[in-house]
């Protein structure tokens, strides 16, 4: 047992820093997500796919890279590092996952290389108005019409549905049995006639989802993945990919290396905050709470390294995760004082650069935070992660 | 990176489980805590004969090669069984300074025979009035020729009841706080003006209040150079917290799988309480901080030999995150066990009474959240500067 990495990994390092450094398009550089447009969103995924560096986590012959769990650790914590913006899950951890697993050849032929390239967008027509944390209770039908399905129905909570070329979506095909044993997963095209994706303004202010309206929307019978009302077990297999990166420590301690270095600027008392003993003990915390959370990942990994299936324990690093992202979020507003307050959405303008009042780590600072509120209901709420826990891991 | 253990290392947990469950059953336990010596000597010495007490030992100096790991192992089986005999004191503090710092004639006449369970060591280091600061010491050892001289008094010394010989902190030099100045000494505990007060503590081990009165110990004895032991102290006190973190976890795993056990036999309302979505959401958090708590023993087992600073901060961050998980995890599972919980018959109540115990050894969460902040904090201005 030891924490070393070996020279190849630090060689691995080296040659992946290079290439981020190398290749991170500038005019992404520091960028926050809502300022992207859908090409700048594409770019680094494009780039990574001519590499051969999008889908890490992939069988190698569908364009995996087969690196090892240290490697994939490496490749996270050096992405975060670059501030880089990864490409998006719906396309790499979700449906290509559920493609090349229980597609068919034509499947695989048709859908991965755009997935692995960063050439198709991906959204996720999961969630309803009436099917939340109770998914299995959707409602949109899909009719089987000769060599088409006919699709109707309302989904919601749709991330980024503008931008996509394509969806992946649950449907009802027979509601005359146990509700999680009628659900087929469809892939519909987003400019097939019928199909209207309406905006989604959250608190934060930002439109980052949507609802997607489907009014007798009509797709080949071929575009049925797997077997017809087999689409539940498809949704749990894909979920549970979902899980394993959701915690998202890389990430999250890059954001405590941001938290200090703000606590270092602002001033409490006429010295900086982080020398406020209470305000250093919350950091420090917190960045605890991310080190017990870092090391259960990778005994999870070391764990699926030696062959062990990933287990419903990665339900745990959704909690954990999601916890600690949604109080770094917190304590940022907290060490950014007065200046969370001021709106500036729309800012700065075209061409411009800096926001027209205070520092500029405090503009994004409460919206992050109104942001990340969701994290802890998407994926599976932390409640039905719980209940997953005690279901599967202590038998109840 | 490899988180798998040795086979040495899972040929030490089979065995060491076997022997616990079949020589250190519940109620066998309860009749030799209740004994006037409190622990059992030949307990102790199946412990040598099975080697756990060589460990974590160089070939070299006479150990079987293993490290911390090695005690990780050991510990979290203590911690499951609660087993009292002085592993702690005696072979990852009093072992872990003559490991590190004892001459060689000091290594025979103390470490070998210590892995062999003749010789048994406790570490007497806090005062009355030190609480958890390692370097607030007022016992002096006064120069007196090629001796020194002992006096103050050390307390709650885990294990000194049963132990042959005692290791001390005490001030050769400088002011009650001072980092400087503070020397480590190794005296027999029938050395000549040593008298103790012993006393059993509320989670079943033995511990002494020991009063120093002009004890003429031989520069010889010192272990490590003069004024000097506080880095040393807090090294061996950071593998102590190690130790103790991965006794926790034993420890938080049987109490939550007595509280699942009990929470499915117990019917309310005409049915089990497991089925109570509140107490299963509790059950899984229960579930949720013991592992984080093994996370964080591997952590810092694998970082104890990193620099000062590196190796402090995760031995800080261990003990944040096992003082509270385990008062989670000890009031939750006493919670759910409803009025059973507060009984002595039951032993999830011990188990709680050492986890509780856990926290205020080697600094509770308080003093580490702050050690913790301090260090990093430190690391955070000298970036800037």
């Amino acid at each position: 047992m030891n924490l070393d990495f070996s020279p190849e990994d630090i060689a691995f390092r080296e040659e992946v820093r290079t290439f981020i450094e190398e290749n991170y398009p500038e005019d992404i550089k520091g960028k926050h997500r809502e300022e992207l447009t859908k090409e700048q969103f594409l770019s680094w995924h494009q780039i990574l796919g001519k590499k051969g560096w999008s889908v890490p986590s992939w069988p190698t012959q569908y364009g995996g890279t087969g690196w090892t769990p240290t490697q994939k650790y490496i490749w996270s914590e050096e992405n975060a590092r670059a501030d880089t913006i990864m490409p998006l899950p719906f396309a790499v951890s979700m449906v290509g996952p559920v493609i090349y697993t229980f597609g068919s050849q034509e499947h695989k032929d048709k859908f991965l290389p755009g997935i692995v390239d960063g050439t198709t967008w991906w959204c996720q027509g999961f969630s309803e108005p009436g099917a939340g944390s109770d998914l299995a209770g959707l409602k949109t039908t899909a009719v089987r019409d000769g060599d088409e399905w006919v699709i109707n129905g309302q989904k919601t909570w749709t991330t980024l549905g503008q931008h996509a070329d394509w969806g992946f979506f649950l449907c009802r095909t027979n509601p005359d049995v146990k509700k999680q044993e009628g659900i087929s997963f469809i892939l519909v095209k987003m400019d097939t006639p019928g199909v209207e994706v309406r905006p989604i303004i959250m608190t934060d202010g930002g439109h980052e989802v949507n609802e997607v309206w489907l009014t007798d929307v009509r797709v080949p019978v071929d575009n049925l993945v797997g077997e017809e009302n087999k689409g539940w077990t498809y949704a749990k297999f894909l979920l549970a990919h979902e899980r394993t990166g959701i915690a998202g420590v890389a990430r999250s301690k890059r954001g405590i290396e941001r938290l200090r270095e703000i606590a270092s600027t602002e001033y409490d008392n006429g010295k900086p905050l982080i020398e406020n003993p209470d305000f250093a003990e919350k950091i420090s915390k917190l960045e605890i709470d991310l080190t017990a959370l870092e090391f259960t990942e990778l005994r999870g990994l070391a764990a699926v390294a030696a062959g062990k299936p990933p287990g419903p324990e990665s339900s745990l690093l959704k909690i954990k995760g999601t916890e600690v992202q949604q109080r770094l979020t917190e304590l940022t507003i907290e060490a950014v004082g007065n200046y969370a307050a001021p709106y500036f959405r729309g800012f700065p303008e075209e061409g411009g650069n800096r926001f027209p009042i205070g520092p500029d780590y405090a503009h994004h600072a409460l919206p992050e935070y109104l942001n990340m509120r969701k994290t802890s209901i998407y994926g599976g709420s932390n409640e039905i992660q719980r209940n997953i826990i005690a279901k599967a891991v202590l038998g109840l | 990176m490899d988180f798998s253990f040795t086979e040495e290392q899972n040929m030490i947990r089979d065995s060491l489980s076997r022997l616990i469950k079949d020589q250190y059953d519940w109620e066998t336990r309860n009749k030799v805590l209740a004994s006037e010596s409190g622990w059992r000597p030949e307990m102790w010495a199946q412990f040598a004969e099975l080697g756990i007490l060589m460990a974590p030992f160089s070939e070299e100096d006479g150990g079987l090669g293993g490290n911390a790991v090695d005690v990780m192992v050991v510990m979290e089986e203590f911690g499951k069984g609660l087993v009292v005999e002085p592993y702690v004191p005696s072979v990852v503090l009093g072992g872990g300074f003559l490991k590190h710092a004892g001459s060689t004639a000091q290594k025979e006449n103390f470490l070998a025979p210590m892995m062999g369970g003749e010789v048994v060591l406790a570490f007497a280091y806090a005062e009355p009035t030190s609480r958890f600061n390692l370097n607030d010491v007022t016992t002096t050892a006064r120069a007196n020729g090629s001796n020194y001289v002992l006096n103050g008094q050390k307390s709650v010394v885990l294990g000194a009841p049963w132990a042959t010989h005692l290791i001390v902190s005490a001030r050769t030099s400088g002011d009650r706080f001072d980092d400087n100045g503070i020397s480590l000494f190794i005296v027999p505990k029938d050395a000549a003006g040593i008298s103790t007060r012993d006393y059993p503590t509320m989670d079943g081990y033995r511990a002494s209040e020991v009063y120093f009165e002009n004890v003429e110990v031989s520069g010889d004895d010192m272990i490590g150079a003069e004024g000097s032991a506080l880095p040393l102290i807090e090294k061996v006190c950071d593998e102590g917290i190690a130790a103790i973190s991965a006794e926790a976890c034993g420890a938080m795993e049987i109490a939550n799988a007595d509280t699942l056990d009990y929470a499915r036999q117990r019917k309310q309302f005409n049915v089990p309480i497991a089925s109570f979505q509140v107490l299963q959401h509790r059950m899984v958090d229960m579930f949720i901080e013991h592992q984080q708590s093994m996370s964080m023993t591997y952590q810092v087992t694998l970082r104890l030999e990193e620099d000062e600073a590196t190796r402090k901060k995760a031995a800080s961050a261990a003990k944040v995150q096992i003082g509270n998980s385990g008062r989670f995890i000890g009031q939750a599972a006493t919670q759910i066990h409803g009025g059973m919980g507060v009984t002595d018959e039951l032993r999830l109540g011990h188990y709680f009474k050492r986890l509780t115990l856990i926290d205020t050894q080697f600094g509770n969460v308080d003093y580490h959240l702050r050690r913790y902040a301090n260090i990093a904090e430190g690391v955070v201005k000298a970036a800037a500067e």
